[in-house]
């Protein structure tokens, strides 16, 4: 029963919705909550990120670069354009057009594909200053709903927190639904998918739109909550930072994509102790985790607690 | 006419660092099929610590040697230390093994040293030459000729040694190669140590010409990175012309269309190029086994 | 024997307890949030260096108004999301009296309004105009603005009756920064921008950007807004491709490294900089000199490292917070705050302060003085 209960992908929905809700009444400070937010922020955009390459097999380098484009939509959009935030929504449409030719590319060609792909979203956004700020960034206007100034820590955990379980909720759905079989059929071997009649390409696309939507999503709301963008939003090493937050917390589980997204926004809180030593220390701690669980620490931990076969 | 050959001079004595590089992530791919982002930081210690031990009172040629020797140590820790306990590991755990090492390497490096920007004096004269009107300086040479070497001791090696051969073996199949007595572990040791070795000496070279800090590794490892993909992943005349191809086509986009957007025409090309040959110029294109 | 144990342990709690206690109430907490490392860190690591040394200095002296100063430092790398955080956890968490903080534009712009609506002092070191106009009640800066060099720059270039210039700047922050604003006074002063150019971070060769500069007709100068070691290789190329017009490089190349990279070929080369770079070289009636050479002194003596403007501006924020609160006789932030708005006639590394209510900077163009660089040191161009 336990263990049925533990593999259901709809546990971990219920588990997060729960966490998140009580999670507020045990920190102690505005500072705690905005971490926790940032969490929140920072694992939708993992979960989303996860679908692509835990399920079906497909690094992407570049996904700042879709988490810039939401980031911008907000600032940019009402700023310059008169167009309202949720427009950052666009950036699926942007995804699809990029997508199709892209996702022809497989293993590290895709990787360096993509990577090349965040790298001219994260040009264009330091480069035309007139609309962006150029490299200083420029400010987000506060979002207004209905008379409701949208700022401050506890809205935007709020925010950011239930997107995070909808977002969980709905990974879980592609996960169980006929798509999420065809990815993994996808990951095992695009050959043998392709043989059983899956449309390769299609699903592929799915996978990496959604994930692009989730990035997006997040930028969003890191611009919003912040009330500032800066190019450095859309710039590779948050690319490599999205990467190694599913990798270390464990790729094709939604709840590694949470655990390695809070513990990537917690170390550098938690490792101002070593001063100067911070970034050894923070290698050390990605060298050392990766040795002992390489499939990361939610699938390594599952499979140690027995619920899990492997 | 002199802005042509002005503008090729620069890509390609830039071109030849990122040759370097693609060819030191080249090796190790092909011996150990990881991706190694750490390469970038070879070339900083190369330079680093050449600086340092000149700084400290050794001579030139041998500051240069106590750099290679250290990135070699370096390399081969890398190894031992991180890459041989994950063995069996998917290729994108050990990907995020190298970022963290390149992490350490950095964090390592400044406090050991420090944040500065540093320089090496110009190994030939300081004075550039005037070819057909555009100015060449002698520590261009240098750096070409040095990657021209490396490039013809690396093929020397692979093709006329035993001990290449074996790093050719493992490379087109490593479960074979050990059956026929190839012992792997000690290939894929080599490759990192040949790969490290190969990052310093780039860095030794081109520490006159571009200054070496603590963190001048990523980027060169990013554009690397896109050079071997560019070339095709796993072979090292691919990385070469990658290199090369990367390193003209930021001169001359920046020289002949805009200097703002010279990396996007750069990866604007790779991008191209890999949609019109998914394997790169010079890949293999891979047989997936079901 | 275990009661001995346990009493013993309440003892220890008890007196960790009140040395805690008293801990809170006699020291005044200062906040730094600094880009120590990543791009930035060339910036940070001489401000974050400035800092502990004098901190320290002064508590060995017996601290401000008799309470010692606890100096919190935060490392934000350069990004702006890091340093909100950070931002938050000293105000919310660590409770500080004041910050110093901010060595970026974007980093500064990401603390802003948290410092205005704590209502807490705080000075920055960013370059950028736009951190203190509008003026902000609790917001103050300390480094020149990059508008200031544009001017001194443009101002030198008139009296010198070159009118015609290319511009060659960074991509990064610093430079696009500049370069903005000095399209924004070029007119003022007569001066014409005939061609642009930029550069990446990172980038090792600007020989190409440079050979077109060089093949633009009626270039009569060339100036160069950017930091780190872009600049350096700038100033090696342009020397590589013998461009005879004069090279100005901004006050981001404040620091003895830039001449030690880019060697011979800086010869010549004019920038707009603090007086603390010629410390040695004022004139003794200058009233800047006791400041400037003090602090290279004691910074040079230190660190091992050559002294940089930057640090200066820590130096400067520093001094004039503990000034404030000397004045204001207390660490209570909103006296703090006006304190540090009546701040006159103060003189530090960067220039003669002057604060209002409108001007949060304080200094003038006097501030700058121009710079020729002749066989390898810094010398005031007349």
């Amino acid at each position: 029963m336990m263990r049925r209960f533990v593999q259901s992908p709809y546990a971990v929905v219920l588990v997060l919705a729960i966490v998140v809700a009580i999670l507020p009444l045990l920190l102690p400070s505005l500072f705690y909550l905005r971490v926790a937010a940032l969490i929140c922020i920072f694992a939708l955009a993992v979960v989303g990120l996860n679908l692509l390459i835990g399920f079906a097999g497909q690094v992407s380098l570049g996904h700042a670069g879709f988490f810039g484009i939401g980031a911008y939509a907000v600032a940019v959009g009402p700023t310059h354009l008169g167009i309202p935030p949720w427009l950052a929504l666009i950036v699926g449409a942007i995804a699809f057009l990029v997508g199709r030719p892209i996702l022809r590319l497989r293993g590290h060609y895709l990787a360096v594909a993509t990577l090349g792909m965040g790298l001219l979203f994260a040009m264009v956004f330091a480069n035309e200053s007139a609309w962006t700020g150029g490299p200083d960034g420029m400010p987000v206007p506060r979002l207004e709903l209905f008379g409701w100034r949208m700022a401050g820590p506890w809205t935007w955990y709020w925010i950011a927190g239930v997107t995070l379980v909808i977002g969980a909720w709905i990974a879980a759905n592609v996960i169980a639904s006929p798509t999420g079989r065809a990815l993994r059929a996808i990951h095992d071997s695009e050959t043998a998918a392709q043989v059983l009649g899956i449309d390769v390409a299609r699903y592929k696309l799915i996978a990496f739109v959604l994930s692009a939507v989730y990035a997006a999503v997040a930028g969003a709301y890191l611009a919003m909550f912040d009330g500032l963008v800066t190019p450095e939003v859309a710039g590779f090493l948050r690319s490599i930072e999205f990467v190694t937050m599913a990798v270390l917390g464990g790729l094709g589980s939604t709840l590694g994509g949470i655990v390695g997204a809070a513990l990537l926004v917690l170390l550098p809180q938690l490792l101002t102790v070593f001063h100067d030593y911070e970034h050894i220390a923070l290698g050390l701690v990605m060298i050392v985790v990766m040795i002992f669980v390489p499939a990361g620490i939610v699938p390594s931990l599952a499979s140690l607690l027995g619920w899990r076969r492997s | 006419m002199p802005e042509f050959l002005q503008f090729a001079f620069s890509g390609l004595t830039v071109g030849a660092i990122y040759a370097l590089v693609a060819l030191g992530f080249t090796l190790i791919y092909n011996a150990s099929g990881v991706i190694n982002f750490a390469q970038g930081e070879f070339v900083m210690l190369g330079g680093m610590v050449t600086v340092f031990a000149h700084a400290a009172g050794l001579p030139l040629p041998l500051a240069a040697l106590t750099a290679l020797v250290t990135a070699v140590v370096i390399g081969l820790a890398l190894y031992r230390l991180a890459i041989e306990p994950a063995r069996g590991a998917s290729p994108v755990t050990l990907i995020i093994i190298t970022i963290g090492a390149s992490i350490l390497l950095r964090g390592a490096t400044s406090i050991v040293f420090d944040k500065n920007f540093h320089s090496l004096p110009p190994y030939a004269g300081r004075d550039p030459w005037i070819v057909g009107g555009a100015a060449l300086l002698p520590q261009s040479l240098i750096v070409l000729g040095g990657a021209a070497g490396i490039v013809a001791a690396l093929w020397y090696f692979l093709t006329r040694t035993l001990t290449g051969k074996a790093v050719l073996a493992t490379a087109a199949n490593r479960l074979a190669a050990r059956l026929v007595g190839i012992n792997t572990n000690a290939v894929v040791g080599l490759s990192f140590a040949v790969s490290a070795a190969i990052g310093a000496i780039g860095g030794i070279l081109m520490t006159p010409i571009t200054f070496t800090s603590y963190d001048s590794g990523t980027l060169l490892a990013l554009k690397g990175f896109a050079a071997a993909m560019l070339g095709g992943m796993g072979n090292p005349l691919g990385a070469v012309v990658g290199g090369l191809m990367v390193g003209l086509l930021e001169a001359f986009s920046a020289g002949y269309i805009s200097s703002s957007y010279k990396d996007a025409v750069a990866f604007l090309v790779i991008l191209g190029v890999l949609f019109l040959m998914p394997q790169g110029l010079f890949g293999r294109s891979g047989v997936e086994r079901v | 024997m275990t009661t001995l144990l346990r009493n013993s342990l309440k003892l220890a709690a008890a007196a960790a307890f009140i040395v805690a206690a008293s801990a809170a109430h006699a020291e005044i907490k200062i906040g730094a949030v600094l880009s120590v490392t990543g791009p930035a860190s060339f910036l940070g690591d001489p401000e974050k260096k400035t800092l502990e040394m004098y901190v320290a200095d002064i508590n060995a002296k017996g601290g401000v108004n008799g309470e010692k100063i606890n100096l919190i430092v935060y490392d934000d790398a350069g990004n702006p999301n890091q340093a909100r955080t950070f931002g938050t956890r000293l105000i919310e968490q660590d409770k500080v009296d004041a910050l110093l903080a901010g060595s970026t534009t974007a980093t500064t712009m990401a603390i802003i309004p948290l410092a205005e609506e704590a209502k807490i002092p705080f000075i920055n070191f960013a370059g950028a105009v736009q951190a203190v106009s509008p003026a902000k009640p609790y917001i103050f800066k300390t480094p020149h603005t990059d508008l200031m060099a544009c001017e001194k720059i443009f101002e030198d270039l008139k009296k010198r009756g070159l009118t015609k210039i290319a511009m060659i700047s960074g991509k990064d922050a610093f430079g696009a920064s500049m370069q903005q604003q000095c399209m924004t006074v070029n007119k003022k002063y007569g001066i014409d921008v005939l061609h642009q150019e930029t550069y990446g971070p990172g980038d090792t060769d600007m020989t190409p950007q440079l050979t077109n500069i060089k093949g633009t007709a009626g270039i009569q100068a060339v100036v160069n807004p950017g930091f780190g070691q872009g600049p350096a290789i700038v100033t090696r190329n342009y020397k590589q491709l013998d461009i005879k017009v004069p090279l100005y490089e901004s006050h981001g190349v404040g620091s003895k490294q830039y001449i030690d990279l880019a060697g011979a070929a800086a010869d010549g080369v004019r920038l707009p900089a603090a007086a603390l770079l010629v410390a040695e070289k004022l004139p003794a009636s200058d009233p800047q000199k006791k400041v400037v050479v003090d602090y290279k002194t004691t910074y040079e003596k230190a660190t091992g490292q050559p002294v940089s403007t930057f640090g200066g501006h820590a130096y400067d924020g520093l001094m004039i917070l503990v000034d404030a609160m000397k004045r204001a006789k207390s660490a209570d932030k909103a006296k703090v705050r006006d304190a540090i708005e009546a701040t006159k006639n103060f003189m530090g590394t960067g220039g003669l302060v002057n604060m209002s209510p409108t001007d949060h900077l304080g200094l003038d163009l006097t501030a700058f003085r121009m710079l020729e660089i002749k066989n390898g040191d810094w010398t005031l161009a007349n």
